[in-house]
């Protein structure tokens, strides 16, 4: 009796879902000409904060590595990129990559301190160095000190020639990001890297004696999410042309929100932070005006998704209809085995 | 003289962060359990204490009665009925649960109390003063509170050397399950746990009350100072606990003598020094 077995990772549902993402991609890169200004602001709004969860879904729900301190590195690409254009010239776009270049370059020593402490106090660990940064350049007198700097006009006006045209650029630019975070999570899944971090996220010492260098795994994905997560922060006050340490280094804004967003859409997935990056925007466009109210709602659907439903939205989903929307997992499929089944 | 004088307000300073610490340390020996919202539940404890002054017209200090048995009996039905949900292999879930309450707690301060920024006024014993030598002096107050956390860490240290109940805390936090099998109901262990660190939470909150302004979106620094400090001294040793907290107040307190811009600064840059030079801590758990 011959057994065949095929490894597949794409399923039907998935090379579905991939035609119409690629439909919807199609549709948003086309926005700047069928969107109002208004629009165009909040949907780079949601895809600064789709790529964030992404970087931080990936450090937590597979890395094992929960920060809240990301912010730092959303700070580090902002003020990096206004004092790169600033003060050194670099053209906008340019002071853009390497503003992110430089974060992952930070994230270096950063990670060195910062996985000195485990689980918990790995977090709060990020924190506290979040703080240092924020406190750091408060301090920094030539970067406007605790009230921050404008980008100044000339520079501004180097984006692009209208301000139209800017808007434009600045929407395609997010697009390209929140593109390129799903990406590189899809790409690192589906490496042996991928493999390494669910090992790990799964069981470290298990992984460990199976070979997997943990350490290294770790610190490569901490580091490269930090540049990437410097890029979009890089990208998100090239937007706003006002940087201060206060806005760069906030923790409810570019850790609290993204960590609801990822634990309500599902954490430990690429769907999650997409779906919960949705629900998070529906539910502030219905509780605009709430004030505190909006924020005790949020943590109040986030404590209770932990409770009840750790995999979040996605993660009962695809367990109710079995989905897997971006093929990451390996599938075994077994080809007449029937056969032997019943010998 | 200036520098004497700001090691000395430093190690006083020190007293209230080792108050901060103390149950945040606690909680991580019995539970392996890290509450993120622990900052936040002493600003709750201070907004309660500013309730009761409010309402019933008592001295501040007064307030402890009322507010540390409040605040222990809110951490055992926290503990309870929600927390012990969360307690398993997995770190998301505490982490998760609690940072949520964090920003729960922070917005339902906020819509409660306003952002205005707080303060209890203590009468004579805030002003009040000894004279030490060389024209040093310290503040009643900054003493008081001092004394209090030696009296919070040795009474703690006692309560789980010397009881029943300390003991099976302590067997606890060395195997959770063999500890069931004795005959411990867990979650009814964990739940007192986090009663006695609440009270102690409790007596922090009041005290921060007193001490400094406070409004609802200090919580998180002040996580961050007790967790500075458990890190400083070494995991599972209070008395460590106090030292950290001490090396904490006195480098605030040197960075502020330096330019006021510093002072927090220069703690957490003294938090990263030992993390680096040190990462057990100065004074790792000792056998005894």
């Amino acid at each position: 009796m011959s057994e065949r077995y095929q490894v597949h990772r794409s399923t039907r549902a998935s090379r579905v879902a991939m035609s119409l993402f690629a439909l919807v991609v199609l549709a948003l890169a086309a926005a700047p000409w069928w969107a109002g200004r208004g629009d165009l602001r909040m949907l780079v709004e949601i895809f600064t904060y789709v790529g964030l969860a992404q970087m931080w879904g990936l450090l937590a729900g597979y890395g094992g590595l929960v920060s809240i301190g990301q912010q730092a590195f959303v700070g580090l690409g902002g003020y990096m990129l206004f004092a790169l254009a600033t003060f050194a010239g670099v053209p906008p776009l340019a002071a853009l990559l390497l503003a992110g270049l430089i974060a992952a370059l930070i994230a270096i020593p950063t990670a060195l301190v910062a996985f000195r402490l485990q689980g918990a106090y790995f977090a709060i660990g990020t924190w506290v160095i979040a703080e240092v940064f924020r406190l750091g350049f408060a301090q920094a007198s030539a970067l406007g000190g605790g009230s921050g700097m404008s980008l100044p006009a000339g520079i501004v006006r180097d984006i692009a020639a209208s301000a139209p045209a800017r808007e434009a650029l600045i929407y395609w630019l997010a697009l390209g990001l929140a593109l390129a975070a799903i990406g590189m999570v899809y790409l690192l899944l589906r490496s042996r890297w991928g493999l390494a971090m669910t090992a790990i996220r799964d069981s470290e010492p298990a992984s460990e004696s199976l070979g997997v260098e943990t350490w290294r795994t770790k610190f490569v994905v901490y580091v490269a999410t930090a540049g990437m997560t410097g890029l979009i922060g890089a990208l998100i006050f090239l937007q706003k042309l006002r940087i201060s340490p206060d806005a760069a280094f906030s923790v409810s804004d570019w850790t609290a929100l993204v960590i609801f967003i990822v634990v309500i859409g599902g954490i430990g997935s690429i769907e999650g932070p997409i779906i919960g990056t949705i629900v998070f925007f529906a539910l502030r466009e219905l509780a605009a005006d709430w004030g505190a109210w909006y924020m005790i709602l949020l943590g109040g659907i986030a404590v209770a998704t932990m409770l009840v439903a750790p995999r979040g939205i996605w993660g009962v989903i695809s367990e109710r209809w079995d989905l897997q929307l971006f093929p990451v997992r390996r599938r075994l499929v077994v080809t007449g085995a029937k056969a032997d089944a019943r010998a | 003289m200036d520098w004497i004088n700001a090691i000395i307000q430093g190690v006083l300073l020190g007293g209230l962060y080792a108050l901060f610490a103390a149950g945040l340390s606690l909680m991580f020996g019995v539970m392996r359990f890290v509450n993120i919202a622990h900052g936040d539940f002493i600003v709750m404890g201070a907004y309660g204490a500013l309730l009761v002054v409010s309402l019933t017209g008592i001295h501040p200090l007064w307030t402890l009665v009322l507010v540390v048995p409040g605040m222990a009996a809110l951490g055992y039905l926290g503990q309870r009925l929600l927390l012990n949900r969360t307690l398993g292999d997995d770190i998301l879930p505490p982490l998760l649960v609690t940072f949520g309450f964090s920003i729960i707690i922070q917005n339902v301060l906020l819509e409660l109390f306003s952002a205005d920024s707080q303060k209890l006024q203590a009468g004579w014993i805030e002003t009040a003063s000894i004279p030490l030598a060389g024209g040093l002096s310290v503040g009643v107050m900054p003493l008081l509170i001092f004394a209090s956390a030696l009296a919070v860490i040795a009474g703690l240290q006692a309560f789980f050397y010397r009881t029943a109940l300390g003991r099976v805390l302590r067997a606890t936090s060395d195997d959770a399950d063999t500890v069931r099998l004795m005959g411990a109901d867990n979650a009814n262990v964990f739940a007192i746990a986090t009663a006695i660190a609440s009270a102690v939470v409790g007596i922090a909150g009041v005290y921060l009350a007193i001490r400094t302004n406070f409004d609802p979106a200090v919580g998180p620094a002040r996580l961050l100072y007790a967790f500075e400090a458990v890190i400083i001294g070494g995991l599972g040793n209070l008395w460590g606990t106090l030292a950290g907290g001490i090396i904490l107040g006195v480098s605030q307190a040197i960075g502020a003598q330096i330019d006021p811009g510093y002072q927090i600064l220069a703690g957490h840059l003294a938090f990263l020094i030992v993390l680096v030079l040190r990462p057990q801590g100065l004074f790792p758990k000792m056998k005894g």
